[in-house]
């Protein structure tokens, strides 16, 4: 199972891999949104938690069909499918290599972006810390949503469009997190909460995306 | 494997085949296009259920090799089958690649290999695998005739060494050992699916 995780991640680090696409995509919004609704300092921070959960999200989105679609295209899927590794383990390491290609650097990115939307600053720990604690959920949901999608042809849209209502728990109390913490108010519900989603996510859905698979595979 | 019936795509394709293979023993699969050789491999290798019958080989002394070879073009030659190889919780990748003539391209990307190449690394894998059971699909497509002899020896060294081999192709491999199983007389005839599971609906 490590040499899948290790042969992922060379995968995505190489020509090609897409490694850098959803930061760079994270980069350009956190530019844009204070380009787009001006300098005004007060409004930015307002609706910075917002704005640094959403690009996030979306930038784990933007990367989610290549989890399984090219494996499944180059037959690699069929053969992990039938190798020792149970396919329950097959997907958990594909959820890891895509979150530490993914949601990792944009956890270590974040707080760089709050500055340019003039976060306040005792909401730096918390975002960073509602990152960490928020992106592996969405890792893990969206290879399921990648898993139910695996044998469709540019199934890019539909796997947006399945796998953005299930994101929706874990944007708003991760960016619920970090309004709270800029505003110096208690973040112990929402932390709880989205730890609960992400460790409950982790549990559940390997199963549910392997099962997926395995019909796909038909 | 017992009275084995499977289906493609929602419609029952062959029905009632029964074989049995000993060690050592290899089976070509014959038959026209589309009369099920890749639907009943892949029922063999656990990809998918069959319709009827059962299968009492064991799913981990299976291999199965089908038309794609899983091979990542960015990785190279050495790094693909090592992969493989340490899936299957192997070590030694050096004889798949003397055996399949692939030392002299071990360090080029997958991505430069041609299509005989890339063919010859993915048989390769078979030998990682370490497993009794191979389930080839059309294993000399794209093959030139020295790399078919090529794989040919490797195919008897497997079955000398208590391997099987169920293969289906159109050519002659030159096993003149092996048996063969046409598929024609075992089509299913044209009915509804008992309880089949409607895949269309996405």
């Amino acid at each position: 199972m490590i040499a899948l995780l290790l042969r992922d991640l060379r995968l995505a680090v190489r020509a090609g891999g897409g490694f850098g696409l959803g930061l760079a995509f994270f980069l350009i919004l956190a530019v844009l949104v204070p380009l787009g609704v001006g300098p005004e300092s007060a409004l930015l921070a307002r609706i910075a938690p917002g704005i640094l959960w959403v690009g996030a999200l979306l930038a784990c989105l933007l990367s989610l069909d290549r989890i399984l679609a090219l494996d499944y295209e180059d037959g690699s899927l069929d053969l992990l499918a039938t190798a020792p590794i149970p396919l329950e383990g097959v997907v958990t390491m594909k959820a890891a290599a895509h979150w530490i290609t993914t949601g990792l650097p944009l956890t270590l990115l974040a707080p760089v972006l709050g500055v340019l939307l003039s976060l306040p600053a005792p909401a730096y720990g918390w975002l960073v810390l509602s990152l960490a604690l928020g992106t592996p959920a969405l890792s893990v949901i969206g290879t399921f949503g990648a898993a139910l999608t695996v044998g469709l042809r540019r199934g890019g849209l539909l796997l947006s469009l399945l796998v953005l209502p299930l994101y929706v728990p874990t944007l708003i109390f991760g960016a619920e997190v970090v309004r709270r913490g800029a505003d110096g108010l208690s973040v112990a519900t929402p932390l709880a909460l989205l730890a609960g989603i992400t460790l409950g996510a982790a549990a559940l859905l390997p199963f549910a995306s392997a099962a997926a698979i395995r019909i796909n595979l038909r | 494997m017992n009275n084995l019936g499977c289906a493609r795509g929602g419609l029952p394709l062959l029905e009632g085949v029964s074989l049995r293979l000993g060690a050592g023993a290899a089976l070509v699969l014959r038959g026209p296009n589309g009369c099920g050789k890749t639907t009943l491999l892949r029922t063999l290798a656990g990809l998918q259920p069959p319709l009827e019958g059962t299968i009492s080989a064991p799913a981990e002394a299976l291999a199965y090799a089908a038309h794609a070879d899983g091979l990542k073009p960015t990785l190279s030659v050495r790094e693909n089958l090592a992969f493989w190889a340490a899936v299957h919780g192997q070590r030694d990748i050096a004889p798949a690649l003397t055996a399949m003539d692939l030392r002299d391209l071990a360090t080029r990307p997958a991505q430069n290999l041609s299509a005989g190449q890339k063919r010859r690394l993915g048989l390769a894998r078979l030998l990682v695998t370490g497993r009794p059971i191979w389930l080839l699909d059309e294993p000399t497509v794209s093959l030139d005739t020295a790399s078919v002899a090529l794989f040919g020896a490797v195919v008897r060294g497997h079955l000398a060494s208590g391997g099987a081999v169920i293969i289906a192709t159109h050519i002659d491999l030159g096993l003149p050992e092996a048996q063969e199983l046409d598929l024609v007389p075992y089509r299913a005839k044209p009915r509804a699916m008992p309880g089949g599971f409607d895949e269309a609906f996405i």
